[in-house]
């Protein structure tokens, strides 16, 4: 029996790494989730005749499965697609949380054991790969749902106490200590203070980090959660859990550092300043004023020219207005407007983020492009549209050194002919930064709310 | 059991890493999101970890940990799996043939 349950290990783990190949490309991504999810299945029901899984906690196991089972899926048939980021950091910390608990099991089984330490019942080498895991699993945990309250807009703060950085050190300390005293104890005490010091120094960790690195950060937890599973792993001696948890540890931490070059910011950088509470810089006060129009003469504006660039940003998500806005660019197409889509490595809340709304939407893939592949067509182009967009088109990210977000590699949308920005109201971006696109001579503002302005849009251009 | 202490699950660690890193050096950006959640999704494999160490809890206290264990894992993968595949199911391609 025990061969076949390996054996079972062994198939799933082929069919993750494939069906996470399968996913890194838009023509396969189905298929390959839909394998890992045959080996997610395989692998789990082969644990049921895993030597280990005796008869008296079937039962536990089973409503364990059930209801942990039941909420996710109910909780993601019914999220938004808009609000898909945060569940991933929920899901992610789930994970996180699951890996330290198991830690938390094996540790309280080698503290009571009879050979006096943790150490010395599990083989040191174990109990170093089992706390390590702990750590990592506990600060995912914590970390993911701080991360989901503060893209939930449910936790503002930037900050619990005075001193934080101390605080994040201090707590890092000793949770390094009650790992050293786990390592040679035989009682539950340095167990449980272990945990709480390890959850409480991932809510300290994340809470300062500012909302427009939150994905770069759950990213990083979701890498993290991965590397927790892997060292799991070896803890319970199941290769299933070391491959799959290395593999989603790599790619992640990959992807994470993918990110942070696309916000040109370094993961340094992210974790230990908090961006958000960046003043910003006197001399960033922008000249000029803002010239408005309204959203008939935007209209006008495209349905008379050669070719549109749109820049769609998250306040389009929020305004649930890009289902209005396909409808307005088949409009335009009809009136033989060459029409793009240019999307930032981080609109939206993370990277693709946007592409998946768009997608929702009903606009092909192959309408979208990346910056890099779009940057140099905007001094060709008649009338980029902005919609909800702000840091990631604000001039000052090539041109004012003392910006905050100096560096970072923008959309060139003001070296266009016209540029019409859709913008709620009067206020700065999620930085906080001021944008000086804003105030350029060939930048027309409509002020509104993005579904509101883009059905009038659609209005005009159909009676064109 | 198969023994997978000491170096052979050195190599194991290693090889595995690099096969995550191969898998996503080639992703084109518009992939990033669902690709963050798809690999979310199979960190979801931590559930078979925990039946297991559920499985061998003793003590109530164990056991208490050990359900936590799994029903954290279980919401990861499922949740994992459902969002991910609604991510993609939103994939088209403007030529119909792959429908």
């Amino acid at each position: 029996m025990s061969v076949l349950v390996q054996l079972s290990y062994f198939v799933a783990s082929i069919l993750f790494i494939f069906g996470l190949k399968a996913m890194s490309s838009p023509v396969t991504a189905r298929k390959g989730v839909m394998w890992a999810g045959v080996g997610m299945v395989l692998a789990t029901v082969a644990t049921f005749g895993h030597p280990s899984v005796g008869m008296e906690n079937l039962t536990l196991i089973l409503i364990a499965l059930a209801i942990g089972g039941a909420f996710a899926w109910y909780t993601a048939v019914k999220v938004q697609m808009t609000e898909m980021p945060q569940m991933v950091a929920v899901y992610n910390g789930l994970g996180g949380g699951s890996a330290g608990a198991i830690a938390a099991v094996s540790l309280m089984q080698g503290a009571r054991s009879d050979e006096g330490s943790v150490a010395a019942a599990m083989g040191s080498d174990v109990a170093l790969l089992a706390l390590l895991g702990a750590v990592i699993g506990s600060v995912a945990f914590s970390g993911s749902m701080v991360a989901w309250a503060k893209l939930d807009e449910r936790l503002k703060r930037s900050t619990l106490v005075e001193k934080h950085q101390q605080w994040n050190i201090a707590l890092a300390v000793i949770t390094l200590i009650l790992a050293f005293w786990v390592f040679h104890t035989g009682s539950g005490l340095p167990i449980l203070l272990f945990f709480v010091a390890a959850l409480a120094l991932g809510i300290f960790i994340t809470v300062p980090i500012g909302g427009a690195d939150m994905p770069v950060v759950i990213s990083l937890f979701n890498a993290l959660t991965g590397l927790a599973v892997g060292f799991k792993g070896y803890v319970l001696g199941n290769l299933a859990l070391i491959i799959a948890g290395t593999v989603v540890g790599a790619a992640g931490l990959l992807l994470t550092f993918l990110m942070a070059k696309a916000m040109n910011r370094s993961l340094v950088n992210i974790l230990f300043s908090g961006f958000g509470a960046a003043p910003p810089s006197a001399e960033s006060e922008a000249e000029g004023e803002m010239k408005e129009v309204g959203a008939a003469d935007g209209a006008y504006m495209m349905g008379y020219s050669d070719r549109v660039i749109i820049v769609p940003g998250y306040g389009l998500a929020v305004a649930q207005a890009q289902h209005k806005l396909w409808e307005m660019v088949e409009l335009l197409q009809k009136h033989d407007v060459d029409v793009k889509f240019a999307i930032h490595p981080v609109a939206g809340r993370m990277p693709g983020h946007m592409n998946v709304l768009l997608a929702e939407a009903g606009v092909p893939y192959d309408m979208i492009f990346d910056m890099d592949e779009i940057n140099e067509e905007f001094e060709d182009t008649d009338v980029v549209l902005v919609i909800g967009a702000n840091d990631v088109v604000n001039p000052a990210a090539r041109e004012d050194e003392g910006s905050p977000i100096y560096g970072m590699p923008i959309l060139n949308v003001d070296y266009a002919d016209q540029v019409l920005v859709v913008k709620r109201g009067r206020g700065a971006g999620f930085s906080g930064v001021e944008n000086k696109l804003f105030f350029r001579d060939n930048t027309r503002m409509v002020f509104g709310d993005a579904q509101k302005v883009v059905s009038e849009m659609v209005q005009t251009v159909k009676g064109m | 059991m198969i023994e997978v202490g000491g170096l052979v699950a050195l190599y194991v660690f290693m090889l595995a890493a690099v096969a995550g890193y191969e898998v996503i050096t080639r992703v084109p950006v518009i992939l990033h999101t669902p690709l963050m959640s798809g690999s979310n999704f199979i960190h979801g494999i931590v559930v078979v970890g925990a039946m297991v160490a559920l499985g061998v809890a003793e003590t109530p206290m164990e056991q208490a940990v050990g359900f936590i264990a799994v029903l954290l894992g279980a919401a990861n993968a499922v949740g994992g799996y459902v969002v991910t595949e609604r991510m993609l199911d939103m994939f088209k391609s403007s030529k119909k043939e792959d429908g």
